[in-house]
């Protein structure tokens, strides 16, 4: 495999780690209002994702770092064409991020529940946003030949960067469910699975669509395999999760993000940023990609970096493994 | 191309230089508080005195509250190069992005993962492993910022690089070279001890203030909260004063590398119209210095210092900023190429000398404001000696005000470097010989695509959040700093249970307003 493929590679599991893991804190925090309604409820939800959110984030940083790194051409092309939606993501991202900090730093009712509803939109805005960005750049955007947006600053916002939101969002308010169930005890456990249990098999479908369409337009068999593996883990989570197994379930709809992830940027490849305008115009690993010597480096930083990072957010899954319960934490220290 | 592109570029401008110096009001901050918290934390580990323990939670509730900002701020930074800056990003590609990528894998994982457990952790982990969690966290900034000005310093002094024949865009070399860059080195220790005099200055500021509210309160001076709010005086007074020789002696590092590498920005500084040898350093201009007018500038200066500055003797000829204009304008070109790339500044002709009033006064507002601090410090030293506490109100409430004299040091010092590099985004390098230089300059660097109301939309939506966001940061951080050491309502902090965990994780121990327990 030569670097530039290995590095289309790295980066596609990047956006697949990042969706896979803040694709739950996105989900508890816009499940909030529906399964929060009862603050202490609602507290107990975020305290699931308290200690996870910031780590989770950094993941779609290094994704565009690394989308900037090796491919400078594909976020130069990217980035200006969805210039206003990039720029309502960033501040869904900062009054979310502020807001799971700040929240506890004052106590009134009002302030509490306030801030909970920032977190709330700003969640919805970023999975909305960041899923019109990689629907947009696997389905394709108004580019001319120099790679500068045609037609206007809401241009790119056709029905790929609709579907790339919609599977978005519906993904993760499944994935947050699921990991409420299987984070939590008591009453808010099985209200969090009934709504896995109710809304995993609608909300698997625009992701499906969305990874079948690029499937169709440039798959090959092994993307088709792929796409029917992510089909089946649909079923399995929802199997799962009506008999009540939450771990299981919850690693079957995981499984199936990977698997719809790996065929859309399998069938994309070697496309990066495809033209809506001309196919004559699409950008590709080879046009945006950085010297041979620069991938080699960060190959070398990203081999010795990446396990030492795995392992140590491995660690800190494993110290908040424990469920929580809506009575305060007692635990003793060790 | 019509007004719309010069518009674009300015706005551009605008938008960056206000994100950017907003996010370095944070960083300054995180950086400097994070190695004390670090240290505090260490110290009551090792000692089990009470007060390290109460120094650690309250100063570390301040660290976070402000490093959220600093995270929720640094997302714009990592999209901002695309957004706004395409051109620039294609161009700087094969070296830049890297180390962004970079710090974003080995340093913000770091930061962001093990501060999560550090903030959850207490009780939960091993006392030992959890004060290793912090270190981590606190490296994980320190390494975070070195990457950072590594990129920066290579827009200043670009290293192990050739052109690319095809595209005419660097094509990096030598990593290891743009990792040891000596701008990068002295850059990046000067930013570092500047951090710590932010940190520095915030204990002095808000040890004093509490200590002479306890004093005139008539609370006792032998309780924890008394010791508390005094060793946070001398531990912020000795790490500022520290930390401005250090930063006078890395100050003066880079200084001697400036006037090799930017020597126009050096001249710039000092508003030095003329060649001069031994050259003078200018602490006050009068005249026309906001017009670039150079012949009218009139100022009071210290005879052989600037010499002394660029190159350690007292003779060394100091070029002036007219010789200068007329050698870059030699060698890089007098206008603009008259090609589309450089908007409507095509077939203009260049201004080399950046804005002379910006650079002559961020200077001086940069080294000033580190000595306001420096002499606050002294004070604070001095008024606390053997145990005593100040009262004198306009040293303490001076001492408080004075926290922001830091803080201007750090954004006047980055606009010094980055508008003194003007019109360059990408600085050529002088070492190298002048056909195989790498440079960009900032007129080429704006995306091509993108309209000027965008731009302004995102501008204007991006300080609004800001400036709602500083408000309310403003508020929490006050309302916290006053409150002190005791918890809401009025119980104090409950102190370590003889088995050294801390009793607030204990059954019943818990407090929803002590300073870092995270009721969710
Ligand atoms: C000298 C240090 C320094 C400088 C010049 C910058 N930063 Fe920064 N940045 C930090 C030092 C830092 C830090 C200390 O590591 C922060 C501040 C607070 C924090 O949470 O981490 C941070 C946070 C931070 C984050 C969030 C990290 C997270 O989620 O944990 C991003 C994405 C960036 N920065 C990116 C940038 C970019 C692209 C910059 C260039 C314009 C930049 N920063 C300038
Ligand atoms: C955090 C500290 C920093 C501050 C306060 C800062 C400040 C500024 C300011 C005020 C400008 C506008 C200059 C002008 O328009 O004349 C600017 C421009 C710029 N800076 Fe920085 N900067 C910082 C760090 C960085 C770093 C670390 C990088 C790169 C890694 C960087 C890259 C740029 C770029 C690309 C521009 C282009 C826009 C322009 O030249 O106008 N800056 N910066
Ligand atoms: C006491 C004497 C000082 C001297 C001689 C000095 C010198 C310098 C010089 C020459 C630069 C520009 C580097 C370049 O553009 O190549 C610089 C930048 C800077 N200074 Fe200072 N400085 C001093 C004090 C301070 C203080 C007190 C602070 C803050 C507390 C500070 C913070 C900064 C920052 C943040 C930058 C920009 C980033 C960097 O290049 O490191 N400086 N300083």
């Amino acid at each position: 495999m030569d670097l530039q493929t290995l590095w289309f590679a790295a980066v596609a599991l990047l956006w697949t780690g990042f969706l896979l893991l803040e694709g739950f804190d996105f989900g508890v925090a816009a499940l909030l209002p529906l399964l929060g309604r009862r603050t202490p409820d609602r507290h107990l939800m975020l305290r699931t994702i308290g200690p996870l959110w910031d780590g989770n984030e950094v993941w779609l940083i290094t994704a565009v770092g690394a989308v900037f790194a090796a491919f400078p051409g594909w976020y130069a092309t990217w980035l200006p064409a969805l210039y206003l939606p990039f720029v309502l993501v960033l501040s869904g991202l900062i009054v979310r991020a502020v807001a799971f900090e700040w929240r506890h730093s004052h106590h009134t009712p009002a302030w509490d529940s306030s801030w909970s509803w920032v977190i709330t939109t700003g969640s919805l805005i970023a999975a909305l946003g960041i899923g019109a960005a990689l629907g947009a750049t696997t389905l394709g955007l108004p580019i001319a030949a120099d790679g500068s947006r045609v037609g206007g600053a809401f241009s790119g916002l056709g029905w790929p960067a609709l579907l790339g939101a919609v599977a978005v969002l519906a993904f993760s308010l499944v994935h947050g469910a699921m990991f409420l169930a299987l984070k939590t005890d008591g009453p808010l456990r099985a209200a969090a699975r009934a709504v896995a249990r109710r809304w995993a098999p609608v909300a698997a479908l625009p992701l499906l669509a969305w990874a079948g369409l690029v499937h169709l337009r440039h798959g090959t068999p092994v993307t088709a395999v792929l796409w029917l593996v992510a089909a089946l883990a649909v079923a399995v989570a929802w199997a799962r999760i009506s008999v009540g197994r939450e771990g299981q379930a919850f690693a079957a709809w995981g499984a199936m993000l990977g698997a719809a992830a790996a065929t859309i940027f399998g069938a994309a490849y070697p496309v990066v940023v495809p033209s809506t305008i001309d196919a004559a115009f699409d950008v590709t690993i080879a046009d945006a990609s950085v010297s041979d010597y620069t991938l080699t480096v960060m190959t070398w930083a990203a081999a010795v970096g990446l396990p030492v990072v795995l392992a140590y957010q491995a660690w800190t899954y494993w110290v908040f493994r424990k469920r929580l319960t809506a009575e305060p934490v007692h635990e003793v220290a060790a | 191309m019509d007004v719309l592109d010069v518009d674009t570029l300015d706005i551009a401008r605008w938008q960056f230089g206000i994100t950017t110096v907003y996010h370095f009001l944070m960083v300054p901050l995180t950086i400097g508080l994070g190695i004390l918290v670090a240290v505090m934390h260490t110290m009551w580990v090792r000692t089990d005195k009470p007060e390290w323990l109460r120094m650690t939670r309250f100063w570390g509730r301040v660290y976070l509250i402000n490093f959220v900002l600093g995270v929720a701020t640094g997302l714009v930074q990592e999209f901002q190069f695309g957004l706004a800056w395409s051109e620039y990003s294609r161009f700087v590609g094969d070296v830049f992005g890297s180390l962004l990528a970079l710090e974003a894998l080995l340093a913000f994982f770091l930061e962001s993962t093990f501060l999560g457990l550090w903030i959850f952790g207490w009780g939960r982990i091993p006392k030992k492993v959890h004060l290793a969690t912090l270190w981590a966290a606190v490296v994980g900034s320190v390494v975070s910022a070195y990457f950072i000005i590594a990129a920066n310093s290579w827009m200043q002094h670009p290293v192990g690089v050739v052109t690319d024949d095809e595209t005419g865009r660097p094509l990096q070399v030598d990593f290891l070279a743009v990792l040891t860059n000596n701008t990068a080195l002295a850059a990046f220790s000067h930013a570092i001890v500047a951090a710590l005099m932010v940190a520095g200055a915030l204990l002095v500021g808000v040890g004093l203030w509490h200590l002479r509210r306890r004093k005139l309160a008539g609370q006792p001076v032998t309780d924890v909260d008394h010791a508390v709010w005094r060793r946070s005086v001398r531990v912020g007074g000795w790490v500022s004063l520290a930390a401005f020789v250090l930063v006078a002696l890395t100050g003066d590092w880079q200084g001697k590398l400036m006037y090799q590498q930017q020597p126009l920005k050096m001249s710039s500084a000092e508003a030095l119209c003329e060649t001069e040898a031994p050259a003078s350093f200018s602490i006050l201009a009068w005249g026309k210095l906001g017009s670039n007018e150079c012949d009218d500038v009139h100022s009071i200066t210290v005879p052989y210092l600037l010499s002394y500055l660029a190159h350690g003797d007292f003779s060394t000829a100091v070029p002036g900023v007219n010789e200068l204009q007329e050698e870059y304008a030699a060698v890089y070109g007098a206008t603009y190429p008259d090609d589309p790339s450089f908007g409507d500044k095509a077939g203009e002709p260049i201004d080399y000398t950046p804005v002379l009033a910006v650079t002559y006064w961020s200077f001086r507002l940069m080294i000033g404001m580190g000595a306001v601090s420096a002499a606050v410090a002294v004070y604070a030293l001095w008024a606390t000696r053997r145990g005593r506490v100040p009262t004198w109100r306009i040293g303490v409430y001076g001492s408080l005000l004075a926290v922001a004299a830091p803080f201007m040091a750090n954004a006047t010092g980055w606009i010094f470097t980055e508008m003194g590099r003007q019109p360059f985004v990408v600085h050529p390098n002088p070492d190298v010989p002048v056909e195989d230089q790498v440079y960009f300059f900032t007129a080429q660097a704006v995306s091509p695509g993108i309209s000027a109301a965008e731009v302004w939309a995102s501008l204007i939506a991006l300080t609004l959040v800001y400036g709602a966001l500083a408000v309310v940061e403003l508020w929490l951080l006050t309302r916290f700093v006053r409150r002190g050491v005791t918890t809401g309502d009025g119980a104090p902090v409950p102190g370590p249970t003889p088995d050294g965990t801390p009793d607030d994780d204990l059954p019943g121990g818990r407090d929803r307003d002590d300073v870092l327990s995270f009721a969710y």
